[in-house]
């Protein structure tokens, strides 16, 4: 397994990158942050689509940028597929045009097998004959994915490929992703604002802030790491859960999935019994309480719990956040009156109250 | 009419002017509108000013300062001349290179547009999928840019056909060397020759005509793929 090295420093007029990573180069990256924190940026670094005047950049043993040595492989010979998130079609190529224009210019043998297996794997059989202005916004993102895979990258680099596409066309990508991890095993960074919409492929998370990496790891290390929970924009989530999905409850029209020892319901979902399934709840969607009132609440999920660390600061004068361990690191957000009134104290056991658990058709 | 009377020779002359120059532009044109597209440098204004300028200046000051440029003792006419033994001035060669500084601005501009509206994006794509910088031009930025390219030719060919000032002043009107239509036509109406004169002007405009008709046909039916 190898490893990537990068540090990037550049100053944009009104932004500044200053960031350095080490991650794995294996299976699904998210690098994941606000709107302008220069995870673009940071991408484009990793492609040589941006160039820094004192870059450095090694994945492996292979240094692909040390300026200080003057080295600096440029973009056509960087074994990296980049998907940008306006797909770029050459639009003056029909998609199989566009799909041969990587395929010529791959070193790699068995052209024809692999455009097969890519054409295959993305259900671009039918489209293949269409101009690529003609595709609707998915189908150009598919063809843009495909398009990428038959460069052979070593690495596959996603800069928000679902940023322009409405919650149903994401519903329909996302199963390309998955098949696209599956099969071909190829290491992906992704680039997102919005992690629900890749929360189930994640295996490492780069949290990014303002130009610079704040966290790197796998999923859970980094929400328990994260020292506050960070900018209210930064991390929108209060939490992630890791559960299997135990029953279908037809009668309610419910999903009853476990985490830990305890029982989340969730509306009903599209999943097999038995499989894992990530959820995302938002801090704000959880309400504290001293007691266990589960029979004399409309709340379904309530999750014992202890209070790990409480944050308050000057930017919300009426609000806390407030850490919790429920089995896994929670966030809740609740009013400084609130906190008094309980008098909430670090080490106490409570009962976290989930009010909404946000599944992967909640896309935002 | 007296037909026999017309002379063949500076149709053909202008035809090869034409041709040539529009050759020659394209070469230094594409480059220079590339360049403008891309770049970011502080000159660019500078660049683009000097490009435009015979747009308006008055074609006896272009030819004016050519005829120095180009003369026995010019920067360009004496290396010339000390090269090949002929002069640059009042040479077919040197007509080349005033038609091209004349119609430089009609083929760098559409080019420009066009590039600048294909912009970077494109390029890039091409790039990430393993094409060189040249390798894109020609197969990414090229395509995209049919509709600039044809309206550049066009342009190019068809105001080097009706240039006048400046080749009087740089070519004078040698039968056969720098005698082209519009000097020929100039020539037979000073000596009152209104037929020869109808017909080489008739046919330069019914010519002019169908020149541009066909590039704004063809620019219909050509989608634009810029996106």
């Amino acid at each position: 397994m190898s490893r990537l090295i990068a540090r990037f420093k550049l100053d944009f007029p009104n932004f500044q990158l200053d960031a350095s990573l080490e991650v794995p180069v294996e299976g699904f990256t998210v690098l994941f942050g606000p709107s302008g924190c220069g995870k673009t940026t940071l991408l484009r670094c990793l492609s040589g689509l941006e160039r820094c005047p004192d870059g450095f950049l090694q994945i492996g043993d292979t240094v692909w940028q040390d300026e200080s040595r003057g080295i600096f492989l440029p973009v056509p010979k960087r074994p990296v597929g980049y998907v940008f998130q306006e797909a770029r079609l050459f639009n003056h190529l029909s998609v199989d045009g566009n799909l041969n224009y990587a395929l010529k210019r791959s070193s790699g043998k068995n052209a024809s097998s692999r455009f097969d297996q890519v054409v295959n794997i993305l259900d671009l059989g039918p489209l293949l004959k269409n101009r690529a202005h003609q595709l609707s916004g998915g189908e150009k993102q598919r063809v843009a994915v495909a398009r990428a895979l038959l460069t052979e990258p070593g690495l596959l680099l996603m800069d928000e490929p679902l940023a322009a596409l409405d919650a149903k066309r994401k519903q329909e990508i996302l199963p390309y992703f998955q098949r696209v991890q599956e099969e071909l095993g190829i290491p992906v960074f992704y680039v997102t604002h919005s992690i629900s919409e890749v929360l189930q492929l994640v295996d490492t998370l780069v949290l990014m802030e303002q130009g610079r990496v704040t966290q790197t790891g796998p999923l859970d290390e980094v929400f328990s790491h994260v020292e506050s929970m960070p900018g209210s924009s930064a991390l929108p989530i209060g939490g992630i859960l890791e559960t299997q999905v135990i029953r279908q409850d037809e009668d309610y029209h419910l999903t009853v999935l476990q985490f830990k020892e305890q029982t989340l319901y969730v509306p009903r979902q599209n999943v097999k019994q038995g499989s894992r399934l990530r959820v995302n709840i938002h801090a704000g969607d959880v309400a504290l309480a001293v007691s266990p009132v589960q029979h004399q609440t409309s709340v379904l999920n309530v999750l014992p719990a202890v209070i790990k660390k409480v944050v308050q600061n000057e930017e919300d004068p009426y609000m806390a956040k407030v850490l919790l361990d429920v089995g896994a690191p929670l966030w809740a957000t609740i009013t400084r009156k609130s906190l008094a009134n309980l008098k909430l104290k670090e080490g106490q056991k409570v009962f976290a109250h989930i009010k909404a658990i946000r599944m992967v058709h909640d896309l935002d | 009419m007296d037909y026999a009377a017309l002379n063949f020779q500076p149709i053909l002359l202008t035809l090869k002017l034409a041709l040539t120059t529009v050759g020659v532009l394209l070469v230094v044109g594409i480059p220079i509108a590339w360049w403008l597209a891309h770049t970011g440098s502080r000159i660019r204004p500078i660049v683009e000013a000097v490009v435009a300028l015979p747009l308006v200046l008055p074609p006896t000051v272009l030819g004016f300062y050519l005829l120095i440029l180009l003369g026995p003792h010019g920067w360009l006419g004496q290396p010339f001349s000390a090269l090949t033994g002929d002069p640059l001035s009042f040479s077919f060669a040197g007509l080349v290179i005033a038609s091209t500084l004349y119609s430089l601005p009609f083929v760098v501009q559409p080019l420009h547009t066009t590039f600048e509206a294909i912009g970077k994006s494109p390029l890039e794509a091409a790039w990430t999928l393993g094409a060189s910088k040249w390798d894109a031009f020609w197969t990414v930025a090229t395509p995209l840019a049919l509709r600039g390219y044809i309206t550049a030719i066009v342009l190019g060919f068809a105001h080097t056909l009706g240039e006048f000032g400046v080749v009087l002043m740089v070519g004078g009107s040698i039968p056969g060397k720098t005698k082209v239509v519009s000097i020929e036509i100039y020539d037979h109406v000073e000596t009152l020759e209104y037929t020869q004169a109808h017909i080489l002007s008739g046919g330069l405009l019914i010519f002019s005509f169908l020149v541009l008709l066909t590039v704004y046909t063809l620019n219909r039916r050509l989608p634009v793929h810029v996106s």
